[in-house]
């Protein structure tokens, strides 16, 4: 009993160190090494490193390239430098790296496979890889896996007594198998023979494949992920693949003996005993100066830039905190320096679960994490459903193949000549337009006692709408400025032949588009018990105030708007007047995403340009429709004003929040836990993927197969690919995030320290943490567990017009510069 | 319009393309491919203006004799072209989609680190598939034949830093080398059916074909089905087919025209091009009827099972191919068009759209919820047995290699102690005595004088299967590699007395090869650790060394790159017919040899590199 126990805690641990993503229907951005956040980032980075063999930083020669042109400041360098004692500026230039680091785990395979002469993880792994991904396939095989409604060994075991051929070559792993009693114990003993090496073969056996064993150990726990529903646990997974190995080895070696005899030296996998290499510690240095040659430039303009009170507000949008929406409130704001925008999660504090017309699964549009307890129902008539034959069965049969093959094979000939010279709207392009359709009515007002079977409530009370009015507004610091007309700005991205299409939507509506949230929302806060409920909370919402819910589509730069018909009569002028301004500020926004776009040429007529940008979003040849969350950098929670007379070039989370209605730190806890997880999971996961795009990302996407809609793999027999492909992180900066809060250094520290995981990320330094007294115009960095006063070096230069000029000059980064001022 | 200018336009465009496109810079995305996707517009153009012009002008077949590369008295290897339906067909469907592809290309493979490379062998390779469907003769055709072979395994192994597209580029490549055996042993038979070489269109003359057919209706029958083996290999019929989904390993789009479409659809090119020769041998057409069959069938089987989307298009695409089979069979020459066209477009279209699946399939799952089981039927059920048979691809796969690699290597391994120094004065002595006797075959009984032939070939055999599976030297491998082809010229001087010229055309390429290869691996031993026990990736560091390498390779293969192409087939035409044997040796340690080549290559320059500063990717990514 006891040994069954340790090998549980054995493979307990080593499913914490696996890849955490989830098939490719949810996908969401999370912290790659998650497994090490429980050191300090550098610490953490140099355990990975040496345990796994990842890449954590660039390399030495990338950074001294960096420092020659400029991208390291030397005088960020030298504060690196001060901060230790070990090691010398010489080091940083002249210090050779090793050409092979050894990479602990797998060495303990490595040695058996040079003692057994043959390469046993290339005989096994595509068997083992087409049985699972066959079992928990999502709707690829035409003729599935037949499961009988058992569990994965269950099912197999019952296949393997009723089918003309056996996964086995030999008897021996074949009687093991059916025999049930036959456990993962009996397994190891066999293949390795000693208790103490079980966790080194262990080890060394999943992490060939993180993708498939990671994959596994999520659905094994979280079994609503599949909509096939399939039992599968990660230990069943393992006991396979040891009998699969044990029975390669009976058919290549007759007669062996187990790994453990073979006078293998074996290893400690131990995170917290990993000891820094000289070369690692000058990356550390590196990465540091690196990282605060941009923060101080954004440090410094901060502190440099006078702020303006806005001095008539003409109308509010309420934005989501997403980066990619830095830029189309810049444009905005400037074409009518009397509108006030807004940032916060862009699922707009509405927890629920939403169920589109005819559909008969729910979708969660909410943060991931969150559990909720209701559900939206979508009313419609329109017909959502668009047919491609050639995802068809029949169009891979035999015989009706023929026939199809001799006619429709022409069509596709069309079809493909036309999609290739010609691009246009397809039925295979992602829209993002298609999760809701606009004229559908919403279950938002909860009818007394209606619940679905499972308990979901349909649609909110009005003591909830209130709460969730009231506390959005609460937090981004919207009480009594209400405009006549208040923009709720939700996102989505369009795209075609995109297998991470998910990554591309909203990451608060759990990588959905938010179309759903603004009208929930909008309608909720139209609400006239609502607005009277939250009256006795001193939020005023004034009779005459109107929300208008909008869908941006961040990839086309279009703006959707719902529910028009609503807008009371003597609002359209007004209405118009800002639909006029947004459609010029979603042209200006798509010229400046386009100098990014190497193939698109920014200096044409901008209407051409414009077109150019949406063109990419349904041509099937274009693996960038839109660079997403690439070069994120900073989350800047705070007042409007506090940011927005600089330039950040599409690098910054924008959250809002008052420090004057926050003396507590009750609002800013609540904005800094949501922070942290999201906008630090985006950053860190487009950090690891930039730095070892092959093994923490998913490498190039241009050979990726989808392998059962589960992920993306290399050709057919590949391990799935976890992480982003290089189309997404190419032009990325891996820096750090840094979330810069508009609010004194101990009400900061009050507010993070009330939950121990938000805590985490900044005390280990994960997300780096600055917070801003208004009052003294100066910054505190959170080091070490403390903030500690930091005095910005640079100036910054200040910028008067044509500013869009100028970027479009560059497809690189534009240095942090002062806006003229809009305001006045 | 004019044939000739026509086949010269059509063939002289990718070269002319494929030419420069060597010497424009990597950092010219735009250059590269503007170039790339101008010639097949204009290959496109040409086919389309010329076969308005050849049919109003009656469609009748144009052959004519390009140029004799070299000549003797009972021997004429020349170059030969041939247009007709057939021709006009294929032109049009590479055009076409090469012409889409290199536009689909240029945007999709933006900023990739091959991008040069990548069109490089695009151009590469629609020389070899132009050359092939315009090809006259036998002779021609198996120099698009071979073209198309090594393009083919440099856009397999386009992502070069990584195992799996390594490996699996050796392992088609190791197919298209069983295909070749067909063509070469074809080509030596087809000399001998008609005593010089032939063109297609003499081939296919019913008069002669039946004469000659009726004395040797055995060896019809073998020259029709080593054409089979051959387009079998390419158009991944049984026991070939698992090569396809394996081939997938390239980004996307060459992926789909090439094993969608292009590649794939040589074999079928093949059969119709003899159509004539065996239409009239009934047992081949059964047999062909048969494995068109049994390989729809079987495919459409494994194709259902598939749980990732590439794979499932292959099976799908192989199991059409087979009807196609069958359609040539019963000489149904414009269905077969008709389906080849159909299927080619159908499945390039499929794999292009293939990662648009996910948010399709996931979508449509919102409103249709799929069944959780299968439908329970009677058939279902009975078909639920083969489950395991079809996921493990009816063991097509385990079971090619065990087959054909497991006996190789057991023989090779067999005689490991012999280090390079042995192996090397042993075969020198070997050949030295050979020499020796050659100059002095008065000596010779003429017992032992009839075996000869056939001992040295058997041990040029050996050489290249140790070649192959040696595990340790790499210069060793490569030196045994030149002996190989040493030792066959040796045996067939032995056969018949025949100019020296023939055996100076046939070894100065190869020599030459082998002793450029041998100082690049000596001068890389000085810095780095080489063998052959493990794939190295040194093309990391080393590209120059490793391109100029790979151009060894090809020319130690016999590749039609040096005199030595033209020479292998000179030597055979001194094998007589009833020399099965030799022949056979010969033939298959010239496949070997190739193998053996590509495979140092392999281990040398690709896959994983072995130094670790730097991003690498997993073996089983």
């Amino acid at each position: 009993m006891h040994e069954k126990h340790q090998l549980q805690d054995i493979l307990h641990v080593l499913e914490h160190y696996l890849p955490s993503q989830a098939p490719l229907k949810d996908f969401i951005h999370h912290n790659t090494l998650h497994a090490f956040q429980d050191q300090p980032f550098h610490k953490g980075l140099h355990a990975a490193q040496q345990l796994f063999g990842f890449q954590t930083y660039l390399s030495l020669e990338a950074y001294r390239d960096l420092y020659t042109k400029g991208a390291i400041s030397a005088d960020s360098l030298d504060r690196a430098l001060a901060d230790q004692n070990e090691l010398t500026k010489d080091q940083l230039f002249h210090f050779e790296t090793a050409t092979e680091n050894p990479t602990v785990v797998g060495s303990y395979r490595l040695q058996w496979k040079k003692k057994l002469g043959f390469d046993l993880d290339a005989r096994v792994h595509p068997l083992l890889f087409r049985i699972v991904n066959s079992f928990l396939d999502q709707g690829i095989a035409i003729w599935r896996f037949p499961t009988n409604g058992l569990p994965f060994l269950a099912a197999l075991r019952q296949m393997e007594s009723e089918n003309t051929a056996s996964i086995f070559s030999g008897e021996r792993a074949r009687n093991c198998f059916l025999n049930p009693a036959f456990t993962l114990q009996d397994a190891l003993d066999l293949l390795v023979g000693d208790q103490r090496a079980f966790e080194n073969y262990l080890y060394d056996q999943q992490f060939a494949h993180p993708g498939y064993a990671g994959m596994i150990a999520q659905i094994a726990n979280r079994p609503n992920l599949l909509v096939l529903k399939r039992e599968i646990s990660f230990e069943d997974f393992v006991l396979l693949e040891c009998l699969l190995e044990i029975d390669a080895l009976d058919q290549h070696h007759g007669s062996w003996i187990p790994a453990a005899k073979l006078g293998l030296e074996t290893y400690q996998f131990d995170p917290k005993q990993v000891l820094s290499t000289t070369a690692q510690k000058l990356k550390a240095i590196w990465q540091d100066a690196y990282e605060w040659t941009y923060y101080d430039q954004v440090l410094a303009s901060l502190q440099q830039k006078v702020s303006h009170d806005q001095p008539k507000v003409s109308s509010i949008g309420i934005f989501c905190i997403d980066d990619r929406e830095c830029s189309i409130r810049r444009h905005i704001e400037q074409l009518n320096p009397s509108f006030l925008s807004f940032g916060t999660p862009g699922h707009f504090n509405i927890e629920t679960y939403f169920q589109a017309h005819g559909s008969l699964q729910r979708t969660k549009i909410c943060p991931a994490p969150v559990q909720p307890t209701h559900l939206i129902v979508e009313r419609s008539v329109a017909q959502k459903k668009q047919k491609e034959w050639h995802f068809d069965a029949r169009a891979y049969g035999l015989l009706i193949g023929w026939v199809l093959t001799h006619t429709y094979g022409f069509w596709s000939a069309l079809k493909l000549a036309l999609s290739i010279l010609w691009p246009s709207k397809n039925t295979m392009a992602v829209s993002s337009q298609q999760h809701m359709d606009p004229d559908a009515t919403l279950s938002i007002e909860h009818v007394e006692g209606q619940r679905t079977p499972d308990g979901l409530q349909i649609g909110f009370t009005v003591e909830e709408m209130t709460a969730i009015v009231g506390g959005m507004f609460k937090s981004i610091g919207l009480q009594n400025q209400f405009s006549p007309l208040v923009y709720l700005i939700a996102h989505g991205s369009s795209s075609a032949n995109n297998t991470h299409y998910a990554g591309y939507d909203c990451g608060a509506c759990s990588g959905r588009p938010g179309s759903v949230n603004a009208r929930v929302f909008a309608h909720m806060a139209n609400h006239p018990m609502v607005r009277q409920a939250l009256r006795n909370k001193q939020i005023d919402i004034p009779d005459q105030t109107h929300f208008v819910p909008i869908l941006q589509d961040t990839a086309r730069d279009e703006f959707i708007y719902y529910d028009l018909n609503q807008i009371p009569p003597h609002l359209v002028d007004v209405f118009e007047a800002d639909r006029a301004i947004f459609a010029n500020a979603c042209q200006l926004n798509a010229v400046e995403r386009s100098r990014r776009f190497i193939t698109v040429n920014s200096h044409a007529q901008p209407k051409k340009v414009y077109q150019k940008v949406q063109l990419r979003t349904v041509s099937l040849f274009e693996p960038r429709p839109e660079l997403n969350h690439a070069t994120n950098a900073l989350c800047i929670v705070g007042r409007r004003q506090f940011s927005r007379d600089i330039f950040l070039d599409r690098r910054a989370f924008l959250n809002s929040y008052d420090y004057r209605i926050d003396p507590a730190g009750d609002s800013l806890s609540g904005i800094l836990n949501a922070v942290a997880p999201v906008c630090g999971g985006i950053n860190l996961e487009y950090y690891f993927s930039r730095v070892d795009n092959e093994q923490l990302g998913a490498g190039s996407k241009l050979p990726h197969n989808v392998m059962g809609l589960l992920g993306v793999a290399n050709g057919v027999d590949g391990d799935l690919r976890t992480g982003l492909p290089s189309q997404m992180i190419e032009i990325h900066d891996p820096y750090r995030l840094m979330v810069i809060v508009e609010q004194k250094a101990q009400v900061v520290l009050a507010a993070i320290s009330r939950n121990p995981n938000t805590f985490e990320w900044f005390a280990n330094e994960w997300v780096r943490l600055v917070s801003y007294d208004p009052d003294t115009n100066s910054f505190a960095v959170f080091k070490n567990g403390q903030f500690q006063a930091y005095q910005p070096q640079g100036t910054t230069e200040k910028l008067s017009d044509n500013l869009l000029e100028k970027l479009i000059q560059t497809h690189e980064n534009y240095p942090v510069v002062e806006l003229s001022n809009i305001a006045s | 319009m004019n044939t000739t200018y026509f086949v010269h336009g059509f063939l002289g465009l990718p070269i002319l393309g494929f030419l420069i496109s060597l010497f424009l810079s990597s950092k010219k995305e735009g250059a590269l491919s503007v170039l790339s996707y101008s010639t097949a517009f204009l290959q496109l153009l040409l086919v389309l203006v010329f076969s308005g012009s050849w049919l109003l002008h009656g469609a009748v077949p144009v052959q004519f004799k390009e140029i004799s590369v070299y000549r003797s008295e009972n021997y004429d290897f020349f170059i030969d072209f041939l247009v007709d339906k057939l021709t006009l067909t294929f032109a049009f469907l590479g055009a076409s989609l090469t012409f889409l592809i290199t536009i689909y290309s240029r945007y999709y493979l933006h900023r990739e680190s091959g991008y040069k490379r990548f069109f490089n062998t695009i151009l590469f390779f629609n020389i070899g598939y132009s050359i092939i469907i315009f090809s006259g003769n036998m002779e021609t055709l198996f120099i698009g034949w071979e073209i198309l072979g090594v393009s083919s395994f440099l856009l397999i192994a386009f992502y070069r830093e990584r195992l799996l597209p390594v490996k699996n580029a050796l392992k088609v490549f190791s197919v298209y080398r069983i295909g070749d055996i067909g063509v070469i042993l074809a080509m030596w038979l087809l000399h001998h059916f008609w005593h010089e070489n032939v063109t297609f269109l003499e081939m296919n003359r019913t008069v002669t074909l039946h004469e000659h057919l009726a004395q040797n209706s055995g060896v019809g029958l073998l020259i029709a089905t080593l054409f089979y083996l051959s387009a079998a290999a390419k158009s991944a019929q049984l026991p070939f087919s698992s090569w396809l989904p394996r081939a997938m390993e390239g980004p996307t789009p060459s992926s789909a025209i090439f094993y969608g479409s292009m590649s794939v659809h040589i074999g079928a090119f093949l059969l119709l091009r003899t159509l004539h020769f065996w239409e009239n041998q009934l047992y081949f057409k059964f047999g062909l009827v048969f494995a068109g069959l049994l390989t729809a069938v079987i495919a459409t089987v494994i194709s259902r099972v598939q749980s990732t989307v590439k794979s499932q298009i292959a099976y799908a695409s192989v199991a059409q191919i087979g009807l196609i089979f069958i359609e040539i069979a019963f000489g149904w020459e414009n269905i077969a068009l008709l389906h080849i066209l159909g299927n080619a477009f159908l499945r390039t279209y499929q794999l292009l759209i293939s990662p648009s699946i996910v948010s399709y399939k996931i979508r449509e799952q919102l409103y249709e919820v799929p069944a959780q089981e299968n439908k329970s039927s009677w058939f279902k059920s009975f078909m639920d047995r083969y489950y395991v048979l079809s996921l493990k691809e009816w063991n097509l796969d385990n079971g090619l290699y065990s087959v054909l690699w497991n006996p190789l290597k057991k023989i090779g391994r067999g005689w490991k102690v012999l280090n390079f120094r042995y192996v090397f004065w042993l075969m020198a002595l070997i050949l030295g005595i050979g020499l020796l006797l050659r100059f002095n075959e008065a000596i010779l009984a003429p017992v032992v004088r009839e075996r000869l032939p056939f001992f040295f070939a058997f041990w040029g055999f050996l050489m290249a299967v140790k070649a192959f599976t040696e595990r340790d030297s790499v210069r060793k491998s490569l030196t045994l590699i030149m002996f190989n082809h040493v030792s066959i010229s040796l045996a067939l001087s032995f056969n018949a007395h025949f100019d020296n010229a023939h055996h100076v055309w046939y070894l100065s390429g190869i020599v030459l090869a082998w002793a450029i290869g041998y100082f690049l691996l000596t001068r890389m031993r000085k810095t780095e650790w080489i063998s052959l026990d493990n794939f190295y990736g040194h093309i990391y560091e080393y590209p120059k060394t490793g391109f100029v390498f790979l151009l060894v390779c090809l020319g130690l293969s016999g590749f039609p790159i040096t005199p030595s192409f033209i020479g292998e087939d000179l030597i055979f035409s001194h094998i007589e017919l009833d020399q099965f044997g030799l022949a056979f040796f010969t033939a298959f340690s010239l496949v070997i040899n190739g193998l053996a080549t590509m495979r140092i290559y392999a281990r040398v320059f690709l896959g994983p590199h072995v130094k670790n500063y730097h991003q690498i990717a997993k073996r089983s990514s």
